[in-house]
């Protein structure tokens, strides 16, 4: 990557580095009491990694001077591998923890970062942030180059934003392991986590506007619509509910600005939209541009594409407080929140419609081709799961599901079935065209993880479903005599046969992850075929799958 | 509308400024009402804050990740009132920054579990909960007993919570410390000060069993015994013409 950048931009990088390694510096020698101290020497230590990395590289050629005839791909290349190295990663503790629920004296280590609650965030962030985070950075390069026509604007940003939000993921996932969690959930890192992705978030935005800036298309294409709307909301949402007074500089513990019955609508505020801003419209970017591409065909309606991202972007800000029916929030903000909730079906559907109507005549490939196959399930989980979240939001249906495991079945209904199918189909598209290869190394290890993938969601979203629901009628249930007919730990019992199947489920789809790492590696250390594929590159005509789109 | 977005999409700016406008809808209209609506919360002028070993122990509860399996939170469903208690109440969580009120009842709702177990039943339930419930999914959590409560930064934490609206007083953050101490050694002249301070129904007890410093166990007990007795509003008759 630093053959990439010119001699000024390596010197700068170096700086910044050494700078950036003195602060970790400073937080290890005056935080040295608190947790904080830790992240400090990671800092460190990360910093001097990096900057070791940049030092041995230092002499390489300079790039050629026209840079701007090619498109920058080593971002997206790194960034694809990372977020795979997220997915084995977060996976894996998923799995982990779902055993921890099966026995929990499989901790094998009496130690306080191996316990189920300090795992789970790990889990979360890994999954969420590392590999959906990273998948979403890299493809979203990627997306914005070809449907721009133009280069990333610039060659240290990029780099930057991609090693300032693997920094923060690492603080991320380590602070919870050393006890640093704020207790918000999928918002756990501390205040200065936070501030540290605020920064990087502000380098992805200016990046990412400044090379629409110098789009060569006159439209911007819909799949960027998508990207934008995830990096601008995300910003508003994490900015607003991270707000927090820290005991000190150098100290991790913070509180939040916000208390009681406000901060629970906040959280949720935020909470629900990092799934509509993070887990849907990142990856509604990605599926509007790679589905249509690999189908070779262009999207069915393009008004119907307008209606669904307005749709979006309006109703699901008003959607969060369905997490808090019945509670002590006013009633009105819950009947908002139920009400847009239902609302956001249609465009919730249209998004899903839109994508499978796309499919329409390209049904063989999708058949014989698994990385299609693995978007066109995704987009029928996508359908599947919004129907389900609306049915939930509705307040009589979620007096049974709130609390239960239902509700953890349909985030994974959403989070392996839409989210990481649609992931897994990007990168088997792009992984070939990215290290030019005709195929992947093993279509046949595609198919295998695509079954592998398929089987472990259902399995996983079955045991969810059975065992939240009997959990919600357990806890409901009266005997003739007018009593609670069961305790809560009979609830706890009967959870068992569905927590294992859970776990194997899980395991099904950390497996599949495995052999997607394997089938990525041997692509990448294949020889380059003869005739080896050529660049594509911003002087090219504009796309014809992607013209006919609009 | 199709022409005019067929316009729109060719401006970058304009495209972002519609996003923020658009998105920032929903957000504004239900969270700003509740902060100034005096309905949101009713008043209790009963409610008393935390002690600074209780405070303690609700930051191990955050720390230890407990709020990802237990709720704080009763609905106001016949069923809940009847396995946990009263309903939560609005006020009843007005100075937790942040709130835990919790989405998975892993385990189950903790809103008033305060003095329904001895203490001698949640620290050994805390240290392996499968010698009192051997059917129970719940990870063992034995280093509290063993890990010495940091308490010379308590002051701290009180003075950053009173900037952020929770009313301490001078003298409690002054004796934020001792106090801590204190309440896990009854019958101690720092006892009484605690008793002084923050009423006489907090519980002053030798919560994790074991003489000598408080440990995190003794926090975290002290914690879970105050769930749900910091206001006696529930207790009463819900007020006249509810919703």
């Amino acid at each position: 990557m630093v053959s990439e950048l010119t001699t000024g931009q390596r010197q700068m990088a170096l700086t910044f580095l050494a700078m950036l390694a003195l602060l970790g510096l400073f937080v290890a020698a005056f935080g040295r009491a608190d947790p904080i101290g830790g992240h400090g020497w990671l800092v460190l230590v990360f910093s001097l990694l990096s900057l070791f990395a940049v030092l041995t590289n230092y002499y390489d050629p300079e790039p050629a001077a026209d840079r701007s005839a090619a498109y920058y791909d080593a971002p997206v290349k790194a960034g694809i591998i990372i977020a795979m190295i997220w997915a084995v990663i977060g996976m894996f503790v998923g799995a982990w923890v779902a055993w921890l629920l099966v026995n929990p004296d499989l901790t094998f280590v009496e130690e306080a970062w191996a316990s189920f609650g300090r795992l789970r965030p790990v889990h979360t962030t890994a999954v969420i942030f590392g590999f959906g985070g990273n998948a979403l950075i890299a493809t979203s390069f990627y997306v914005v180059q070809r449907t721009s026509r133009t280069r990333l604007a610039g060659h240290l940003s990029p780099l930057f934003v991609l090693w300032g939000y693997n920094l923060f993921c690492l603080l991320a996932v380590t602070g919870y392991l050393w006890g640093i969690n704020q207790s918000k959930e999928y918002a756990e890192p501390e205040w200065y986590a936070d501030l540290w992705l605020v920064i990087v978030w502000v380098a992805y935005f200016v990046l990412y506007l400044r090379t629409l800036a110098r789009r060569k298309e006159p439209h911007i294409y819909v799949a960027n619509w998508y990207y934008l709307a995830f990096i601008l909301v995300v910003a508003v949402l994490h900015i607003v509910n991270g707000l927090a007074l820290p005991l000190s500089w150098a100290q991790a513990k913070s509180y939040s600005l916000f208390a009681g019955v406000q901060d629970a609508m906040t959280q949720w505020w935020y909470g629900h939209n990092a799934v509509a801003f993070f887990l849907t419209a990142g990856f509604l970017g990605m599926m509007y541009y790679y589905l249509p591409k690999r189908a070779e065909r262009p999207i069915f309606s393009y008004r119907l594409s307008i209606i669904s991202f307005w749709g979006i972007t309006f109703f699901y800000m008003w959607a969060g407080s369905h997490h808090l029916h019945y509670t002590a929030l006013p009633h009105w903000v819950q009947t908002l929140g139920m009400t847009f909730s239902v609302m956001l079906l249609i465009p919730s559907w249209a998004s899903a419609g839109n994508a499978l109507l796309t499919l329409n005549g390209a049904w063989h490939k999708v058949r014989d081709d698994a990385t299609l196959r693995f978007m066109f399930i995704a987009a029928v989980f996508y359908g599947l799961s919004t129907f389900e979240g609306s049915f939930m939001a509705i307040r009589s249906v979620n007096a049974l599901s709130h609390y239960t495991d239902w509700t953890v079945g349909h985030v994974h209904a959403g989070a392996l079935g839409w989210v990481a199918m649609i992931t897994f189909g990007a990168i088997y598209a792009s992984v070939p065209w990215l290290w030019k290869r005709k195929t992947m190394w093993s279509p046949a290890l595609v198919e295998v993880h695509f079954w592998l993938a398929l089987a472990g969601t259902l399995i996983y979203v079955f045991a969810m479903w059975n065992s939240g629901i009997i959990q919600g009628l357990m806890w409901r249930t009266y005997n003739e005599s007018g009593t609670l007919a069961y305790s809560f730990l009979e609830s706890v019992e009967a959870m068992h046969p569905y927590y294992i199947a859970r776990a194997v489920g899980g395991s099904f789809f950390l497996l599949g992850a495995l052999v997607a790492c394997y089938n990525i590696w041997m692509t990448i250390r294949a020889p380059q075929p003869a005739g080896a594929l050529q660049d594509d590159h911003p002087q090219e005509r504009t796309d014809p799958v992607l013209e006919a789109g609009r | 509308m199709f022409k005019f977005h067929y316009k729109l999409e060719t401006k970058a700016i304009a495209l972002v400024l519609a996003i923020i406008g658009v998105s920032s809808i929903g957000g504004l209209v239900e969270i700003a009402p509740l902060f100034t609506i005096d309905q949101t919360v009713e008043e209790a002028p009963d409610m008393r804050v935390l002690t600074p070993l209780e405070l303690a122990g609700r930051n191990v509860y955050i720390r230890e990740g407990c709020n990802a399996c237990h709720s704080q939170m009763i609905r106001t469903l016949r069923d809940e009132v009847e396995r946990y208690g009263a309903y939560s109440r609005a006020v009843e969580s007005q100075y937790d920054h942040p709130m835990l009120w919790g989405s998975k009842r892993t385990g189950p709702d903790l809103a008033r579990v305060g003095n329904k177990y001895s203490d001698a039943w949640h620290a050994a339930h805390l240290i392996n909960p499968r010698t009192l419930v051997p059917q129970s999914v719940m990870p063992a959590y034995p280093w509290l007993a063993r890990t010495r409560l940091r308490t010379d930064d308590l002051p701290l934490h009180l003075t950053r919570l009173r900037t952020l609206g929770v009313p301490y007083t001078d003298a409690m953050i002054a004796n934020a410390a001792a106090d801590a101490a204190g309440q896990a050694t009854p019958n101690t002249d720092r006892a009484w000060g605690v008793a002084e301070r923050y009423g006489e129904a907090t519980n002053v007890r030798d919560f994790d069993g074991a003489t000598g410093a408080p440990t995190e166990l003794d926090a975290l007990v002290a914690y879970l015994q105050m769930l749900g007795r910091q206001t006696s509003i529930a207790e009463e008759p819900a007020a006249e013409g509810g919703e």
